[in-house]
């Protein structure tokens, strides 16, 4: 089964800060890596791979430096990647990502496609969908189990907000995975000896065959108009006294305020 | 929008350099130069103190006709067989808009009945467009996008928003990916720019760390997801009168299939999401059992159970109910912290909850610094104590 994996470099968000005078991100210092759902992608394809043979590959788009990521993922057990780099595919939002992701997976010809719930810098949820739209296949977001799979279908369990659902599809397809799905797993010496010598392809528009304006700032409907921090919470208030006081002054504070 | 340095104003003072991510940022022949690395997130034009570094409009990107588009449609999410109340309060944030735009406002309708229908008119849709389809018994996303796509083709509206919950953020993308229009991810706030028609959309990103405004100007419509629980519900008026169209979802095929669809049967409710009230339990409860009296409590309150992750690794419950990162984002009226330290990774799910108790037995946890009301003790205490205390003011 030839499988392609979608991830993203992104900053640990934990450790981003704002500068409350330009009300920018710092991020210097903060560490880059790879998105965690996404890791839960790789473990599963890797899984995938050691039950069924075939070929898993990683594939991301970004700035340069973004190729770290992708040999980050070879150590795991990827066996290709491919970057999708330059100056054409600059600010992109997740409609233009996901075409130019889209475009890449058409040349890889792939059984099926895992990415991450979502990316932790931006949240929106929508690249893998979105992928799984422009190459004409069905996809199932919120995967949370694989309960079986056959050469041609899937059953999966999807995590719904009050629940889950079991669901039957066929391949190939799509597939968005939580954190519930696996535990993934560390770098093997021998998968950091891969690493360090894997030749990552590097890819622009015309190699993927995608026209510049579908690609970048032309392909974005969407662009950030203006960014900003969030009001600061507002005062705190330390209760005091004995378990008794403090949970006496709670419930005076919480139905003065109608929150009971 | 691509950016660039006015050579004339720059001093290669090096202010902007540090805060470009991508190192895109270089200093030639003594002026700030932005290379090919540069992925226009716009980090550096607040920081040049000459005000050198400016956004440009790149030619050549065809608009659409964005005139024939008229109208502001609400996605009306039937969940189990009930309108999901997100439904409701994207009536509410929907009338606004098209009060402002001086248009209808449409809710569509997939499964349920036209009683439904008739709900969503009483709580402020001009039409409802429904199709009780039985392919729409369950939710499979190729059907519903098909659908949903297609009559946004036929009737052009400006605006459409659906909730930022499983579904919704599961489905729309796809439609946005049919319609090659933008679509904005869990927004937090709505407006409306006057003179441009542009939907002005607030989310969070970062995890919460900062707020972007994002626009959708070139092309129609302009999509949104938004967070439950933010916007006001539509009020309800018995009287008032629309029209619900009955669409044919001829066609349509699905290439997933629902065989099952389980509800959680953990104790209380366990939708965090549109929960008012969340109880949360992290590693200070020390073991499962601690649950029992965070759910007795949430079931007093009619609220939900959250945890953190250390409270879920340990196996105390499950994923279902993880706030943070790696869990849910949540915004309750009311969130009771319960035995959780703060790592940023649990706050940045829950701090924007309007109001936040924290119960904590060491005083320099970090949950402190973004409580509204700090109980520095034993959860074992003090939580039979509130238990009872309440129970004594709903017996009265």
């Amino acid at each position: 089964m030839n499988i392609v994996v979608c991830i993203k470099q992104v900053p640990d968000t934990a450790e981003v800060r704002i500068n409350h005078e330009t009300g920018t991100l710092i991020r210097e210092g903060v560490p880059s890596i790879i998105n965690p759902y996404d890791m839960h992608a790789i473990e599963a394809a890797i899984r995938i791979k050691e039950k069924k043979g075939g070929k898993v590959t990683a594939v991301t788009m970004g700035p340069p430096q973004a190729e770290s990521a992708l040999r980050e993922a070879i150590s795991l057990g990827v066996d290709e990647a491919v970057l999708l780099t330059g100056r054409e595919f600059a600010g992109s939002d997740t409609l233009a990502t996901s075409f130019a992701l889209a475009s890449a997976i058409k040349k890889l010809s792939a059984d099926m496609v895992i990415c991450g719930k979502q990316a932790i810098d931006g949240d929106t949820s929508q690249v893998g969908p979105e992928v799984a739209e422009f190459l004409g296949i069905p996809h199932i977001a919120y995967v949370r189990k694989i309960v079986e799979l056959q050469d041609n279908s899937i059953k999966v369990e999807r995590m719904m907000d009050e629940g889950h659902d079991v669901i039957e599809a066929q391949i190939p397809l799509l597939l968005t995975v939580v954190r519930e799905l696996n535990e993934p797993r560390l770098p093997s010496l021998r998968g950091k000896m891969a690493a360090k010598k894997a030749d990552i392809k590097k890819w622009g528009a015309a190699d993927i065959e995608a026209p510049a304006e579908k690609l970048g700032f032309s392909g974005s409907p969407t662009q950030v108009k203006r960014i900003f921090t969030p009001e600061p919470r507002g005062e705190r208030k330390m209760l005091s006294g004995s378990a008794e006081e403090m949970v006496d002054a709670l419930i005076k504070e919480l139905l003065q305020k109608k929150c009971l | 929008m691509p950016v660039r340095v006015e050579r004339e104003k720059c001093t290669a003072c090096e202010s902007c350099i540090g805060v470009c991510p991508y190192e895109a940022i270089v200093i030639k022949e003594g002026r700030a130069f932005i290379n090919e690395y540069c992925q226009m997130c716009s980090a550096c034009l607040t920081v040049c103190p000459e005000g050198a570094i400016t956004e440009y409009e790149e030619g050549n990107v065809p608009a659409q006709d964005l005139d024939s588009y008229r109208g502001v449609w609400v996605f009306a999410e039937n969940r189990n067989k009930m309108i999901a109340p997100v439904s409701y309060e994207l009536l509410g944030a929907g009338r606004r808009l098209a009060d402002t735009l001086k248009v209808e406002l449409s809710a569509v309708l997939f499964g349920g009945t036209a009683k439904d229908a008739e709900e969503l008119i009483k709580r402020g849709a001009d039409k409802v467009y429904f199709s009780d389809d039985p392919i729409f018994e369950t939710f499979n996303d190729e059907p519903y996008a098909g659908l949903l796509a297609a009559l946004v083709n036929t009737h052009k509206p400006e605006v459409l928003l659906a909730g930022a919950t499983a579904i919704g953020r599961s489905f729309l993308p796809r439609v946005a990916a049919k319609l090659r229009s933008g679509l904005t991810a869990d927004c937090t706030g709505l407006e409306i720019e006057a003179e441009t028609r542009n939907l002005v959309q607030t989310r969070p990103a970062y995890g919460g760390n900062i707020m972007a405004s994002i626009l959708c100007p070139r092309t129609r419509p302009q999509m949104a997801t938004v967070r439950p629980k933010v916007m006001k519900k539509g009020e309800y008026d018995p009287a008032r009168k629309g029209e619900v169209i009955r669409v044919e979802a001829g066609g349509l095929s699905s290439r997933t299939k629902v065989l099952e669809s389980v509800k959680d049967i953990s104790s209380g409710k366990v939708n965090l999401q549109e929960a008012d009230v969340i109880i949360s339990g992290g590693r200070g409860l020390k073991n499962p059992e601690g649950f029992k009296l965070l759910s007795e409590l949430a079931a007093l309150l009619n609220g939900a159970v959250g945890a953190s992750r250390a409270a879920v690794d340990e196996g105390w419950i499950g994923y279902s109910h993880q706030v943070g990162q790696t869990g849910k984002t949540v915004c309750p009226k009311l969130y009771i912290a319960c035995g959780i330290s703060g790592a940023v990774q649990h706050l940045v799910g829950m701090q924007s909850s309007d109001y936040i108790i924290a119960i904590n037995k060491n005083p320099e946890a970090p949950i402190f610094n973004v409580a509204t009301y700090g109980l520095v003790g034993d959860l074992y205490e003090i939580l039979p104590l509130l238990i009872k205390k309440l129970k004594e003011i709903k017996e009265k």
